[in-house]
C-alpha cells in the first residue's frame, strides 16, 4: 500500500513537472524568421579506410527565386571501390556508384518558414525515394524557434547477379526541434527525431557466420535475416557559446535506441577560431559508444539457431574516435560585383573505429595459416575523410 | 495508514510540486501577454557570427553525416537544423 501511494506520488510529481516545462516553453514557442543567403558549393570528398576508398564531387545551390521563396539543388556522387573485411571474406572487390539529386523549396510567411523536399538517390542494386515536410516558427521576440519535419521514404532494394531478387522498404521521420537564444553569447539546441522502417532491412549481401566442425575452417555461412520492422529514437543537445576573441565552442551530445537492442550515445567538442578577417580555423573532436543488436553475433553455435540473426558489423558492440581539422580562407568582394563573398575549405577527419564483438576472418598468424575459429583477432581499422570546397554567395 | 514521516514527505513533494507548477504557469501566461526578450535585437552581433553557426556549411555536414550513418547503428538528429539568431 505504501510503496504503491509512492508510486502514485512520483509518477504525479513527474507528470507535474513534465506538463508545466511544457507549459513554460508555450509562450516562448513564439526569432525573426529569414530565409538562408544565396549560396553554391563545389565540394570533393574522399573517405580511405577499412578497404573502402569513394571518391566523388557534390554541388549544392540555394537561389531566392522570390522575397519570400528560396531553392535548393543538391547533386551527389559517390564512386565506391570496396574491398572491407565483409566483400573479402566471401567475395571479390567490386566497385559501383550513386547517384543522389534533391530538391527543396522553402517559403517564409512572417515568423513562420515552411519547407518541402525530395530526394532520389540511385544505385545499381538500390533505389530510394524521399519526401519531406517541414515548417519551423519563431517565438518570443525571436529568442526561440520551433520546428517540426516529417519525411516518407521508399526504398527498392535489388541484388547483382539474382534478376529475380527485389524487395521494398519504407521509412518514416518524425522530427522535432527546440532553437533558444539563452544570453547573448549562447544558443542552445534540442532535437528529437524518430524513424521508423517496415520491409525489406537487411543488406542483401551480409551474411552470418555459424560454427560447422565440417567445414575447412570450421565456420559457414548463411545470409542474414533481420526483423521487417524497426523503430529509433534519437535526441540530441547542442550548445554552442561565443568566445570574446572571435571564436566560438561547441559541445554535442546525443543519445540513441531502437526496439533492435541497439543503444548508443556520442559526444562531439568542436572550437572555431576566427583569424583577422578572412582565416577561420576549425578543430574538433567526436566520440561514439554503441551496443550491439539483440539478434547480433560474430559467431552463432548453429545454422539458424535463432529467428533473427545478423552479422553486420555496424550492427555489433564497438566504438570510434574521430578527430578533425578545418581551415577556410574568405573574401569579401566590396566592389559591386555578381558575388558578395567566396571562400576555400578544406576539411580532414581521422577517425578511429574498434569492434568489441566482430572478428577478423581475413585475418592470418605469422607462420601464414589462419587463426582458429572464434579466436581471430577483432577488428579494427582506421579512416581518413577529406574534404575541399569552393564556396559563392551572391 | 501511512506512517507520519512518510506522510510529511509526501505532503512536502506535493507542496513543492505545485508551488512549482503555480509559479511557471503564472510565469508563462504573463509572458503569454507582454513577452520581453532577455537579448535585444541589438545585443545579438556575436550570436550572428559566421563562428556561431551550428552548421556553417551544410554541404561538408551532410556528407560527415552521410559517412558516418553508413558505418554506425545510430541515426536522426544528426544536427544541421536550426541555429543562428535570425539577425541577419
Amino acid at each position: 500500500m505504501l510503496k504503491a501511494v509512492q508510486v502514485v506520488v512520483v509518477v504525479v510529481t513527474r507528470l507535474t513537472l513534465a506538463v508545466t516545462f511544457f507549459i513554460s516553453f508555450l509562450p516562448s514557442i513564439l526569432m525573426a524568421a529569414v530565409l538562408p543567403e544565396d549560396r553554391a558549393d563545389v565540394l570533393l570528398h574522399s573517405y580511405d579506410g577499412g578497404g573502402m576508398d569513394i571518391q566523388a564531387p557534390a554541388i549544392l545551390i540555394r537561389k531566392k527565386v522570390h522575397k519570400n521563396v528560396s531553392i535548393t539543388a543538391n547533386h551527389y556522387l559517390d564512386r565506391i571501390t570496396s574491398a572491407s573485411v565483409d566483400v573479402l571474406a566471401r567475395a571479390s572487390v567490386y566497385s559501383e556508384s550513386r547517384d543522389e539529386n534533391s530538391l527543396g523549396l522553402d517559403f517564409l510567411n512572417d515568423k513562420a518558414m515552411f519547407n518541402v523536399g525530395y530526394t532520389n538517390s540511385k544505385e545499381n542494386d538500390f533505389t530510394a525515394n524521399t519526401f519531406h515536410v517541414g515548417v519551423s516558427q519563431d517565438f518570443f521576440g525571436d529568442l526561440t524557434n520551433l520546428s517540426l519535419g516529417y519525411s516518407r521514404g521508399n526504398d527498392e532494394i535489388r541484388k547483382t547477379g539474382d534478376s529475380s531478387f527485389e524487395e521494398a522498404a519504407t521509412r518514416q521521420h518524425y522530427r522535432f526541434g527546440v532553437t533558444q537564444i539563452v544570453t547573448k553569447n549562447t544558443v542552445m539546441t534540442a532535437a528529437l527525431e524518430t524513424i521508423t522502417d517496415q520491409g525489406y532491412l537487411n543488406n542483401p549481401y551480409r551474411a552470418v557466420r555459424y560454427s560447422d566442425e565440417f567445414a575447412a575452417r570450421g565456420f559457414g555461412y548463411i545470409d542474414e535475416n533481420y526483423p521487417v520492422t524497426r523503430t529509433s529514437t534519437a535526441i540530441a543537445l547542442d550548445t554552442i557559446h561565443y568566445l570574446p576573441y572571435r571564436a566560438s565552442a561547441h559541445i554535442r551530445f546525443r543519445v540513441f535506441s531502437d526496439s533492435w537492442g541497439i543503444s548508443s550515445s556520442d559526444v562531439k567538442l568542436t572550437y572555431v577560431h576566427a583569424i583577422k578577417e578572412s582565416w577561420v580555423l576549425e578543430v574538433n573532436y567526436r566520440f561514439y559508444t554503441q551496443e550491439g543488436a539483440d539478434f547480433y553475433s560474430d559467431l552463432f553455435p548453429f545454422e539458424e539457431s535463432q529467428n533473427f540473426y545478423a552479422r553486420d558489423k555496424e550492427l555489433s558492440a564497438f566504438e570510434d574516435h574521430s578527430v578533425g581539422i578545418g581551415v577556410t580562407y574568405e573574401h569579401a568582394f566590396k566592389a559591386p560585383s555578381l558575388i558578395n563573398k567566396a571562400s576555400l575549405n578544406f576539411f580532414y577527419t581521422f577517425i578511429h573505429f574498434s569492434y568489441d564483438d566482430f572478428r577478423d576472418v581475413t585475418a592470418v598468424q605469422a607462420d601464414g595459416s589462419f587463426y582458429a575459429v572464434g579466436q581471430e583477432p577483432l577488428l579494427e581499422f582506421d579512416a581518413g575523410v577529406a574534404r575541399f570546397f569552393v564556396s559563392i554567395w551572391f | 495508514m501511512l506512517p507520519i514521516k512518510v506522510k510529511e514527505k509526501l505532503q512536502a513533494q506535493i507542496r513543492l510540486s505545485l508551488i512549482v507548477f503555480i509559479v511557471i504557469v503564472m510565469t508563462a501566461l504573463s509572458a503569454c501577454s507582454h513577452i520581453k526578450p532577455w537579448v535585444k535585437p541589438y545585443e545579438r552581433s556575436n550570436l550572428a557570427d559566421n563562428v556561431m553557426k551550428l552548421d556553417r556549411d551544410p554541404v561538408n555536414s551532410s556528407y560527415l553525416h552521410h559517412v558516418y550513418q553508413a558505418r554506425e547503428g545510430a541515426r536522426g538528429a544528426e544536427g544541421g537544423a536550426g541555429g543562428g539568431c535570425g539577425c541577419n
